[in-house]
């Protein structure tokens, strides 16, 4: 199981707006708030009220600034978590077969009771997607929320990813990227989403989309005074202005 | 990443042993009786102390077993089969060494290789890791086996044998110390490809996404500064290759067994230098590496 | 190969309970997900007119609030010295007693005697009904030293500012500009504001020193120096004068532009041209005639008997060259080119990208309009500009600007939320005389039309203890409480006995100066007694200010308590329906807390305030639900707006309905209002508006009114310190208030620029996924931001040549600290600054005493005085805007210097001794 399925019915995945990212953690606490209670074991935390204070979570937010060669330098939000890759490496280095990646809809899970915790994964994994939980001993990692996406307990509206529910401002957009037609797909095309480390081999299914082009020096043309005011004196412009009503 | 004392010590002590155990299978050390078993003794207690420490390293090692399932495609999995075939096949060698009973010729170059494929596997567990550059090359697997039979033939006794070894270690030590460092560039690995950001500009950290500690941060990024570095390769190349090989080349038993021990206090230097300088491309989005 | 089968739709839990949320001030709808009576999941209510079922990183941690150790268990009694921590836990009985010993006597004989000031409560016409009632006019909340600039120079304009008072028309504007630090206030509203501007591919600009949050994802980036705001403001203006690209029929028909100001010299010069009845009045084809006269065309250039109009007045002021991009350029730390191009874009598509929505509507002239036309350029600001001594005049410019460009309640402009628009006029003015035993004459806050307002006694001195509505900050609108600690300290203006204070962590990061303010709370007199002698407090966590109370309330967490929030008070509506809500308990507290509005009623019944108790005495509200929905403040409007009247049926006015709060529970725990069709837009003017918001009981009758670009009331400020009026100013005050008081808005240095010598700005932010103290006991919260360092742009780092891990030494002309430094490039090469109150005083918030939060992290309050250096005028100001009394966190001037890490951030105050009353 732990060989990579050669195609997936669906493929899965989030598309991330980097233009949109206003870099609140909204998605990162939403993502521990489920996943705490949800497939799996509890998202623990350790030292949570001392010196040192450290968990378990499946999604983190980076904040990067990036200094053009001209220009002011820009800040980008930037959140991180399982990219569900076509090439997982996560997959295949998995002794146990406790990591694998559903035929269905290639979402990239661990099979708890299968993992025995010997961190393969985690470093195979060139994202950083994947933390040992301190606790139970097993590798945690996004599921896509694979227990709300399906989850006919959960009105239809709420079957996405809680990262993408939460999100305040839409910059998470989930869907199947086989399908050309889906919103994800729609996007990624329009604007340009790109892969994270294509060097790695990785194929990950999660795109991002790229930071809108900033501070572009407007090529409009500036404002023209009506008049001279100099010249004319303030009784000049107060004719001239309402003369245009 | 994080130089683990139980990966460190799994790995020295396994190549050490399964190295000595491949001369024993091929009969370099021809012992017998109780010294048949001493030998033996030591290349097993050598190999099974590794690899039990290697499952201190687990989450959850009373599920090892399981990690015997996925052999089709985990260097990992490969590396507990081929383990405990080589184990298996050793013992009918070590029961004849030691109660006198003989063992097809074929059967120990079959156990011999066994034990130099396991160490093989392990190394491969390393070499496959693309997303650790400085392991991903091939002179990883070469500088595992070299430890292993250098490491062997002078627990072997082997000195001339174990001198050409230990040179040869000696030179793929630098050259992966020498091309090790240039892997991550050779990766063409950077913060600007990791986030793609790089077409808009130089990029930098401006927050970190927690203030607070997580497994990444432990595991996957040790910085281990320039300085101490080198001095640990010194050391490495000096006690784990150079001392020992003088020491060989003058031979006698006593020698030797310090020679293993020096050797061992080098090899452990490599290997805490092997996971602590190999810098994980996740940290490149913590802006470290 | 078989993979394995999972369960894809676990059960998700027993039950959802839908309250509202308060992990900050944004109040979104939250669904609570319990399973065994134990919240497991918190998740934002799809339905709720706030979040739309979004929910940020706090909300989304709120499990933690109330599984914190933090939390404190019962009522206390302070047995050590104030500060050592040591409590004694009581009954509640035994804390009412004592509250009740305390307070009852000093009704009768001087109820000024007891201040009672609430931090970030979201109850405040409740906790204002109670002070009132009590006596004291020494109470207010904590807007005096969080946004009262924005609100009050709204009010005083528009009759509305930003965040609660309206909003940008999300779904239409096409260029959005946000003015200073704007991440908390509000915070998923604007989320999801930007979140559709940027779905849509509009442009966005921020202008702010600092770009980080909302500015990162700016198209556009104006790293403004700080305190420079108003200028550029002021010079966009200019640009858009010049170029004749203004909206005139809008200034002519909805705006104060056409009035007359009178030129004639003596007590009314300055003032407003009335008629005989008192009404101001315009020119119109020649005539003069009352402004909202049917038919009247206000012509904006006239003049008349040497009157000119306020047009004229402000063409005149702003058209000078002193407001050229090319003369501000150098003090707003922006090129001249870029400005002018800043006022291209607004020109271009205000104007030439105008919008028109085929709705026709009537003004409050009579006059029926075919169309709605869209300006569709919107704004928002909040304490990036708020927070400096020149606050109030520059949110006031931003309003200017807004107005001339004709986007204020036009489609894709600015839009009111109901019950705003409201103009000062419409609200109450300052109430302050004290009658021992009996109410207080009126509401205690207000917005002050002229002298006549000002809360003064017969000798002039301030009547209130935070010395609002007095000549140093006339139009306090919102109290100010940074000031009361430190003048109950002085006895200035007087002493008082009782200090009483909720949600409000005076001891740490919501004072300025907080060393010394921990002194004044410690300070005893030559009696031996505590300076201020009995603090009472409520708070649900173990805070800094717990330690230096003597009595000590515990408050539940929001998710076991009744709140609302309430039209009375500061709603969640939006520009198409004004809305209300409730928290009610959706788990009961496991332990001996109470929410702390039940206790303020039962309070007030215990001491016979009158609107708790009935003739009898005895006590009309059970707890604050009961209140809730059986309080009238006026016939048949009451905190809560929907399901009233019997059959639950009525909006806005009608009888108390008992099944009022299961109604709001039933409908995810709020009420909204929607405007009728046509009534969306031009809702200070369009009659259609103004009938509903009679109907629904936002007002008692319509209340059309022009936006006052040129404010009278403050010139009525100015001709006092000009020496007109009986209510005459201290002389040290008069210089001061002429310029502050300006009726045009106008741009003078923050009053922080005075100092030499320390060349840097210094500013805070709220991080999102941290809301001051209410969010670091939070374990999830607490390992995003677990310290935080000083963040300084890229000049100053090279030139102390700094590296990662360094520390600086940072020294104000008050204070002085130590603390860890980080490289930031996309910043004002003039600025410094870091996230606001991440630093906890060891001790505190059930944090080990050695968390990152107590060692590394830090407060810039203790370079922050409350007083301006001496000025040698004899007087000692405050550190605060002239007009509102804000306080002006953001005029900070600093300097650094590299220093070698020390073991932990400086200064280091003694541990906190709360590990008892917590858990």
């Amino acid at each position: 199981m732990t060989c990579l399925p050669g195609a997936t019915q669906k493929k899965l995945g989030l598309a991330i707006d980097l233009d949109t990212c206003v870099g609140c953690h909204a998605c990162v606490t939403a993502c521990k708030g489920w996943n705490d209670q949800g497939y799996g074991a509890p998202l623990s935390d350790q030292d949570a009220y001392g010196a040192e204070p450290s968990g378990t979570f499946l999604n983190r937010v980076h904040s990067y600034q990036v200094q053009p060669d001209q220009g002011a330098a820009q800040v980008i939000n930037f959140p991180r978590s399982c990219l569900h890759c076509e090439d997982a490496p996560c997959v295949t280095v998995c002794p146990t077969g406790a990591s694998y990646k559903r035929v269905e809809d290639g979402i990239v899970l661990v099979n708890e009771d299968a993992c025995i915790g010997c961190g393969l994964c985690a470093w195979a994994c060139p994202y950083g997607a994947r933390e040992m939980d301190q606790d139970a001993g097993v590798m945690k990692k996004c599921t896509l929320c694979v227990d709300r996406i399906y989850n006919e307990n959960l009105p239809e509206e709420d079957r996405e990813p809680a990262c993408v529910r939460t999100c305040p401002t839409g910059a998470r957009h989930f869907g199947d990227f086989n399908d050309p037609d889906s919103k994800v797909s729609q996007l990624a095309a329009a604007r340009g989403g790109f892969d994270l480390m294509p060097d790695m081999g990785t194929r990950p299914t999660n795109k991002y989309l790229p930071p809108r082009p900033k501070d572009k020096r407007a090529e409009a043309s500036l404002l023209a005074p009506l008049l001279d005011i100099q010249a004319t004196g303030f009784a000049g412009w107060l004719d001239r202005v309402l003369g245009r009503i | 990443m994080h130089p683990a004392p139980s990966v460190i010590i799994f790995s020295v002590l396994s190549g050490l042993g399964f190295g000595f155990m491949a001369y024993l299978a091929l009969g370099f050390l021809s012992l017998t009786g109780l010294w048949a078993f001493g030998g033996w003794a030591i290349g097993y207690g050598l190999a099974v102390v590794g690899l039990l420490a290697a499952t201190a390293h687990l989450g959850n090692p009373q599920r090892a077993l399981l990690a015997f399932s996925q052999w089709r495609s985990s260097w990992l999995s490969r590396e507990g089969w081929v383990a405990v075939l080589a184990l298996l096949a050793l013992a009918p060698i070590a029961l004849g060494d030691w109660l006198g009973f003989g063992v097809p010729y074929v059967w120990r170059g079959l156990a011999a290789a066994l034990a130099l494929i396991t160490v093989f596997c392990t190394a491969m567990i390393y070499c496959q890791i693309k997303a650790v550059p400085r392991w991903h090359h091939w002179l990883t697997p070469v500088v595992f086996m070299g430890f292993a039979l250098a490491g062997g033939a002078l627990l072997a006794m082997q000195a001339t044998l174990a001198f050409v070894l230990l040179l040869g270690l000696a030179v793929v030590m630098l050259a992966l110390f020498h091309l090790g460092d240039r892997q991550f560039a050779r990766a063409g690995a950077s913060m600007e490809s990791a986030t793609g950001l790089g077409g808009i500009g130089k990029v930098s950290v401006f927050e970190q996404p927690h203030t607070g500690g997580n497994y990444l941060l432990r595991e996957m990024i040790f910085v281990v500064g320039r300085k101490h570095a080198m001095k640990l390769r010194l050391i490495a190349v000096l006690f784990a290759a150079v001392l020992p090989a003088l020491m060989a080349a003058v031979g006698g038993v006593a020698l030797m067994l310090a020679a293993v021990l020096v050797h061992l206090v080098g090899a452990f230097a490599a290997r805490w230098l092997f996971f602590a300088e190999a810098e994980h491309v996740v940290g490149l989005y913590y802006g470290k590496r | 190969m078989t993979q394995p089968q999972i369960d894809t739709s676990p059960k998700v839990s027993d039950e959802i309970r839908q309250t509202t949320c308060y992990m900050c001030a944004c109040r979104c709808g939250i669904n609570v997900h319990l399973t065994s009576g134990k919240v497991t999941y918190i998740e934002g209510n799809r339905a709720h007119p706030i979040n739309k079922g979004v929910l940020c990183a706090k909300g989304a941690s709120g499990i933690r609030q109330v599984n914190a150790p933090s939390r404190l268990r019962a009522p206390l009694r302070r047995v050590g010295p104030r500060g050592s921590g040591a409590f004694e836990e009581i009954s509640w009985e035994e804390a009412l007693g004592i509250a009740v010993d305390w307070l009852a006597p000093l009704r009768d004989k001087a109820p000024e005697k007891l201040a009672f000031f609430t931090g970030r409560d979201q109850s405040q016409s409740l906790t204002s009904f109670w002070a009132q009632n009590y006596g004291t006019p020494n109470y207010a909340a904590h807007g005096g030293f969080c946004s009262v600039n924005m609100a009050a120079g709204g009010i005083y304009t528009v009759g509305g500012a930003f965040w609660e008072f309206g909003q940008p028309d999300w779904e239409r504007t096409k260029l959005f500009i946000m003015f200073g630090v704007a991440e908390d206030h509000d915070s998923n509203p604007i989320k999801i504001g930007l979140g559709k501007l940027k779905a849509r591919g509009a442009k966005v600009i921020g202008v702010n020193p600092i770009r980080s949050g909302y500015n990162a994802i700016a198209d556009d980036w104006f790293g403004i120096t700080p305190g420079a705001d108003g200028l550029l403001i002021l010079s966009l203006i200019h640009c858009l004068l010049e170029a004749g690209k203004i909206d005139l029929d809008y200034l002519a028909r909805f705006t104060n532009a056409p009035l007359l100001v009178r030129s004639d010299e003596g007590a009314e010069k300055g003032l407003f041209l009335r008629n005989a009845e008192g009404k101001p009045v315009v020119v119109s084809n020649g005539a003069l005639v009352p402004f909202d006269q049917a038919g009247v065309r206000p012509d904006l250039g006239a003049t008349y008997e040497g009157h000119r109009t306020v047009f004229q007045h402000m063409a005149e002021r702003y058209l000078s060259p002193d407001y050229a991009p090319e003369a501000i350029a150098a003090r707003v730390g922006i090129d001249a080119a870029r400005i002018r191009e800043l006022a291209a874009d607004l020109a271009r598509v205000a104007f030439d990208e105008a919008i028109e929505i085929a709705q026709s509507w009537t003004d409050f002239r009579g006059e029926t309009h075919d169309k709605m036309i869209g300006r569709p350029v919107s704004f928002h600001a909040m304490r990036g500009i708020s927070a400096h001594s020149n606050g109030f005049q520059t949110a006031r410019a931003l309003h200017l600007l807004q107005v001339v460009l004709g986007t204020v309640e036009t489609p894709g402009g600015y839009r009111f939320k109901p019950p705003y628009p409201k103009p000062a006029e419409a609200h109450p003015a300052p109430h302050c005389k004290v009658t021992p035993g009996k109410p207080l004459d009126g509401p205690h806050l207000g917005y002050p039309r002229g002298p006549e307002h000002l809360c003064l006694h017969d000798d002039g001195t301030p009547a209130r203890i935070d010395k609002a509505f007095s000549w140093e900050n006339p139009l306090s609108a919102h109290g100010v409480m940074h000031m009361v600690i430190a003048n109950a300290h002085a006895g200035d203006p007087y002493k008082i006995d009782t200090l009483f204070l909720y949600m409000a962590n005076m001891a740490w990061n919501s004072s300025m100066n907080t060393a010394r303010m921990m002194e004044m709370l410690t300070d005893k007199g030559e009696d031996g007694e505590y300076i201020i002698p009995r603090i009472i407090y409520s708070d649900a966590y173990a805070s800094e200010m717990v330690a230096y109370a003597d009595l000590i309330l515990p408050d539940t967490t929001y998710l076991e308590r009744h709140d609302c929030i309430s039209l009375l008070d500061r709603p969640i509506s939006e520009p198409d329906a004004a809305g209300d809500s409730i928290r009610w308990p959706v788990v009961e507290p496991d332990r001996e807390v109470r929410g702390f509005q039940s206790v303020l009623i039962d309070l007030g019944a215990r001491l016979g305030l009158p609107g708790f108790v009935d003739a009898e005495g005895a006590a009309l509200y059970r707890d604050y639900a009961d209140y809730i929905v059986n309080h009238q403040r006026r016939p048949g409007v009451g905190p809560l707006m929907g399901f009233r009247g019997d059959d639950g049926t009525e909006e806005g006015r009608g009888a108390p309905n008992p099944e009022q709060l299961q109604r709001y529970i039933d409908n995810g725990a709020f009420y909204q209002a929607h405007v009728p069709e046509g009534a969306e837009f031009y809702k200070p003017w369009n009659k259609a508006y103004q009938d509903w918001a009679v109907k629904i009981g936002l007002y008692d009758a319509p209340q059309p009114y022009l936006f006052s670009i040129y404010s009278e009331p403050m010139r009525k400020f100015q001709l006092a310190a000009e020496g007109y009026g009986t209510r005459q100013p201290p002389e040290a005050a008069r210089a001061r208030l002429r310029q502050a008081m300006d009726p045009l808005p106008v741009w003078y240095a923050p009053f922080g620029d005075d100092v030499q010598g320390y060349p840097l700005h210094a500013l805070t932010q709220r991080p999102m996924a941290m809301y001051h103290s209410w969010g670091s006991q939070n374990s999830w919260l607490r390992q995003i931001h677990g310290y935080n360092p000083l963040y300084v742009p890229t000049k100053i780092w090279n030139a102390n040549d700094f590296k990662e891990g360094d520390w600086a030494r940072v020294t104000s002309p008050s204070g002085e600290i130590t603390v860890p430094v980080a490289h930031m490039a996309a910043l004002n090469e003039h600025t410094v600054w870091t996230w606001n109150a991440i630093g906890k005083r060891k001790g505190a918030w059930g944090l080990d005493e050695d968390a990152p939060e107590a060692t590394k992290g830090f407060l810039l309050n203790h370079l922050i005085s409350e007083l301006l250096p001496e000025k040698g005028d004899g007087m000692r100001w405050s550190n605060s805007d002239p007009v509102t009394g804000q306080a002006a966190w953001f005029d900070l001037r600093v300097k650094l210097e590299k220093v070698a890490a020390p073991d932990e951030a400086q200064p280091v105050f003694p541990a906190l001794n709360l590990k008892e009353v917590q858990v």
